[in-house]
């Protein structure tokens, strides 16, 4: 078995340690080697973690599950970027070829108060769910619906809406955002479910209720930095959180409660 | 590793009796109903988040039930049938081809190689087009015509276009509504989502599945949760094989657990071998990637005609390549079913056609159809794999063919349940890829999906109402001795494995098995090859509990103790998939045993003695299961040899 180089490299790796969420945290260095460019960041990490098992050390904990840049589970600030240095690439689909032997890298987990850390850059996302149950949905229950074709829906709509349920819900876009806000997130969902006819129905009290559950659960407000959409690594656009203020304007003025 | 027969049952799938076409409607009619106010009384614990086990604690709630799920990452939406990429079959017709609920079913049947129940795929094929109903109903945003119209493409296996598709990640879109619709409940009271959990024990009560043990993934608790019944939807068993397309978590251990409480484990060896993933770089790979399926509709499989040629294939003519499938194949062409694409890339890479540096690929070239339909349409219809593609490898598919080689993506096996979905074991019901029921030894693609969704959305709201209404139920309390017990066996379990503290990591036995299962039990099999996996399987399961090193604490998130919970049942998973592969001495679907070949190597069936379901009961660890048979019968389809020429 042969990768398409053969060069191995040594890194300097600065990586956040924290036991649990009552402990202080701080960096820790490790110097390792022997690392392939065809290794993916993961798994750049899986080899350090063989290391510290054998060395009797607890390994270093971070989310991950599909390595396939779907499942959004991957997470990591790397050299202060979500997901690392490549364009709408997460952190699982970044391959080592990006780097040199030699480099130092930083590692740390998202950083926002409402994702505390579980433990090292393993954090907690659970708000996101918390949102997404405050309105982000069709209220419709399993049954019999109208045939799919009875819904007519523009391509370009379809395409907008596509592009904006492409979201994985890694939370990128609140790591990266200096106040924290998680506008571009929700809009996507607020976007997705707004621009078809299923969704457009109750587009006004779902985004009440879903900005109203952000502001409750810590997440802070769009300033128009834009940080965001160049970190998120599914090229979910702005204009997504223009669409959302336009929606809620709209539900502002109409409001009967 | 044969044993005496005296034990064997015949397991009843409760399938109903009369034309096929009605079977479910009568079925339906039936079953007993649960009055609407009463439904409130019952509760459900569902385990696994994916399309199966969302859609159905969604729509159980949505009934009324009090719905209890648990999913092992940190939201119910990251499961991993968010990785499908191509698409989800539907019988609709809208392109007007010749498609129907009968050709559905029929390809389906054919497709799984004669080794499914009718009744359970005529079902399947039925509810199919109230799947894409629903789905566009929740707000998924499949891939439409100008007109506004819903789009369909063409899959592996079949001869009409009936798959929808949103982009490639069609599973994302399928889970993201079944998710929201969870999320509704969620907000409504009637469903409470735990993450970060994973099964450890099934509880029974009086024969009765009850409740279940999870490890709290974050503080290292154990946690006991009763219920009336209780819902498996955790997945496949790829990840046995260590390398696979299966995501790092998705692992065997609530469904096998389960087995070892008393739930038949059915047609084990049923694997499906994608064959369209980036082939293996290096020792350091930790997973598989699939690149979809649907890139056979454009794209053209070759390799060279000279054996070991080392040009690189802009400099290879057109009448120096060998396009394999083409040419054996000519009525299908590069859309033959899975299995059989896959054992052919492995036939021309084992007779020393294969490219890259390892041998271990082939060309799928998009030359062709870049030219025909021009490079953006292409870009249109695959871009996001072409780009995933070039991520992993730094290659540009658009100039230079991709090289893929087969790799293991899917189980058909999963445990056994009859036409209810309900396991042998009362109240434990399984749905989606955990179960064994609805492709046979073949799995056709964009199937999956709709399975998973069919038995969620449209099935177990039927069935498990009939369950709760033909039965009594007395009051199950966490505090009883059946779940203190399994407690302690669950606790004690793991602090076993912290306590061996010997010196290979947990990820080197997997590798260990994986390399095992790939070459002996994985696309060929023949009867030494697998005496001898079983034997190789059982000396290393000794040795891991020997000298398996496990580093942090009980306490907190400790990664490593949860993969070794998970290696050490695919450390006896694996031997029972080898004994089945042994056991079922013919080749069908997926399943190729060497013994068992036509002149032209093809799968040969052996009807007369194979035409059944094996379920296994577990019997000990180191004891020989008992093997019982479920016969099958097809009054519809006719048993042919499968033929894709």
């Amino acid at each position: 078995m042969s990768g398409s180089n053969h060069d191995t490299m040594s890194l300097n790796l600065k990586v956040w340690r924290q036991k649990n969420n009552k402990d202080k945290g701080s960096m820790v260095d490790y110097k390792l080697d022997g690392v392939s460019p065809d290794m993916s960041f993961l798994e750049m990490m899986d080899t350090l973690n063989t290391k510290l098992v054998k060395e009797q050390g607890d390994t270093i904990a971070f989310d991950h599950d599909c390595r396939e840049g779907i499942c959004g589970m991957c997470s990591m600030m790397i050299n202060g970027q979500a997901h690392g240095p490549e364009a709408e690439t997460t952190t699982c689909q970044l391959h080592m070829r990006k780097f040199k032997s030699g480099d130092t890298i930083v590692i740390e987990p998202w950083r926002a108060k409402a994702f505390p850390v579980l433990k090292d850059l393993m954090v907690d996302r659970s708000a996101f769910d918390q949102i997404i149950a405050a309105g982000g949905f069709v209220n419709v229950n399993t049954g019999n619906p109208q045939d799919a074709n009875a819904i007519l829906i523009g391509q370009e709509n379809a395409e907008l809406a596509m592009d904006a349920a492409a979201c994985i819900g890694c939370g990128a876009c609140v790591a990266s955002c200096k106040n924290a806000s998680a506008m571009l997130f929700v809009s996507a969902k607020i976007s997705q479910l707004a621009l078809l006819p299923q969704g457009e129905v109750e587009s006004e009290a779902r985004t009440r209720d879903m900005v109203a559950k952000m502001d409750e659960l810590g997440f802070g407000n769009c300033t128009n930095e834009a940080e965001c959409e160049a970190q998120c690594p599914k090229g979910i656009k702005i204009e997504n959180i223009a669409r959302m203020n336009r929606e809620w304007v709209k539900g502002a003025f109409a409001a009967r409660k | 590793m044969t044993q005496e027969n005296t034990m064997i049952k015949k397991l009843d799938g409760k399938v109903p009796t009369g034309p096929v076409q009605d079977r479910w409607k009568t079925h339906k009619f039936n079953m007993k109903l649960v009055n609407p106010a009463n439904k409130r009384k019952y509760s459900v614990l569902v385990v696994g988040t994916g399309l199966a086990g969302a859609s159905a604690a969604a729509s159980l709630a949505e009934l009324g039930y009090n719905v209890t799920t648990f999913c092992i990452q940190d939201s119910p939406r990251r499961a991993h049938s968010i990785a499908a990429q191509g698409g989800i079959n539907a019988a609709k017709n809208y392109p007007n081809d010749g498609d129907s609920v009968y050709r559905l079913f029929y390809d389906t049947v054919k497709g799984g190689d004669y080794r499914a129940r009718e009744s359970n795929v005529y079902r399947l094929a039925e509810v199919s087009s109230s799947i894409i109903d629903q789905c566009v109903a929740q707000g998924v945003p499949f891939a439409r015509e100008y007109g506004g119209t819903l789009s369909n493409r063409s899959f592996g296996g079949a001869q009409v276009s009936r798959t929808f598709y949103a982009r490639g990640q069609t599973g994302q879109q399928l889970l993201l509504g079944a998710y929201s619709a969870m999320m509704k409940e969620v907000s409504k009271g009637k469903i409470k989502s735990y993450t970060r959990r994973e099964m450890v024990e099934l509880v029974t009560v009086e024969g009765k599945a009850r409740g279940i043990v999870v490890r709290n993934i974050v503080t290292g608790e154990f946690e006991s949760y009763s219920a009336d019944a209780v819902i498996l939807a955790t997945g496949g068993y790829g990840n046995v094989y260590y390398l696979s397309t299966n995501a790092k978590a998705s692992n065997a251990s609530a469904a096998f657990r389960a087995y070892k409480k008393g739930a038949y484990f059915a047609n084990p060896c049923y694997t499906q071998i994608h064959p369209t993933c980036i082939p293996v770089s290096g020792d350091h790979q930790s997973k598989l990637t699939l690149m979809s399926e649907s890139l056979r509709n454009d794209g053209r499989v070759w390799v060279p005609k000279i054996k070991g040629d080392k040009r690189s294939p802009d400099q290879i003519p057109e009448n120096e390549r060998d396009y394999y499938l083409e040419r054996i194949y000519p009525s299908f062409g590069n859309l033959v079913p899975r299995d059989v694409a896959s054992r052919n890339a492995k036939l021309q890479c084992d007779a020393g056609f294969g490219v890259s540096a390892t041998g271990m690929a082939v060309y799928l070239d998009f030359a062709d159809a870049i030219q025909r339909k021009g490079e953006d349409k292409i870009r249109a219809e695959y871009g996001n794999l072409f780009e995933m593609y070039e991520r992993i490898t730094d290659q540009n598919p658009y100039k230079v063919p991709m090289m893929i080689y087969p790799a293991i993506h899917y189980t058909m096996g999963g445990l056994w349940v009859d036409y209810n979905l309900m396991s042998n074991v009362p109240g434990l019901f399984v749905l989606g890829e955990a179960n064994f029921s609805d492709h046979g030894a073949n799995r056709l693609g964009a199937s999956a999906l709709m399975q998973g969704l069919a038995d969620g959305y449209f099935v177990i709201p039927y069935t498990i109402g009939n369950y709760f209404a033909s039965e009594k139920f007395a009051k199950v309390e966490t505090t009883q001795t059946e779940f203190a017990t399994a407690l302690t066996t669950s606790k004690n379990k793991y602090a076993q494995l912290l306590a061996i503290n010997g010196t290979k990591t947990v990820d080197e036995y997997h590798r260990a098995l994986g390399h095992i299962m790939w070459e002996k039990v994985g696309m060929g099999r023949n009867e030494a090859g697998l005496k001898k996996a079983i034997s190789d399987i059982q000396a290393l399961r000794a040795d891991f509990w020997k000298n398996v090193k496990v580093s942090g604490l009980s306490v907190d998130v400790n990664t490593e103790l949860e993969k070794a919970g998970r290696v050490a049942d695919f450390l006896e998973l694996g031997e029972l998939m080898a004994l089945d592969a042994l056991e079922r001495k013919e080749s069908c679907g997926g399943h190729f045993r060497e013994e068992s070949q036509t002149p032209e190597n093809e799968a040969m069936r052996d009807d007369a003695n194979f035409c059944h379901v094996a379920a296994w009961e577990f019997q000990g660890v180191d004891a020989v299961p008992t093997r019982h048979i479920e016969e099958l019968t097809f009054e519809t389809v006719k048993l042919t040899q499968r033929s894709y020429k």
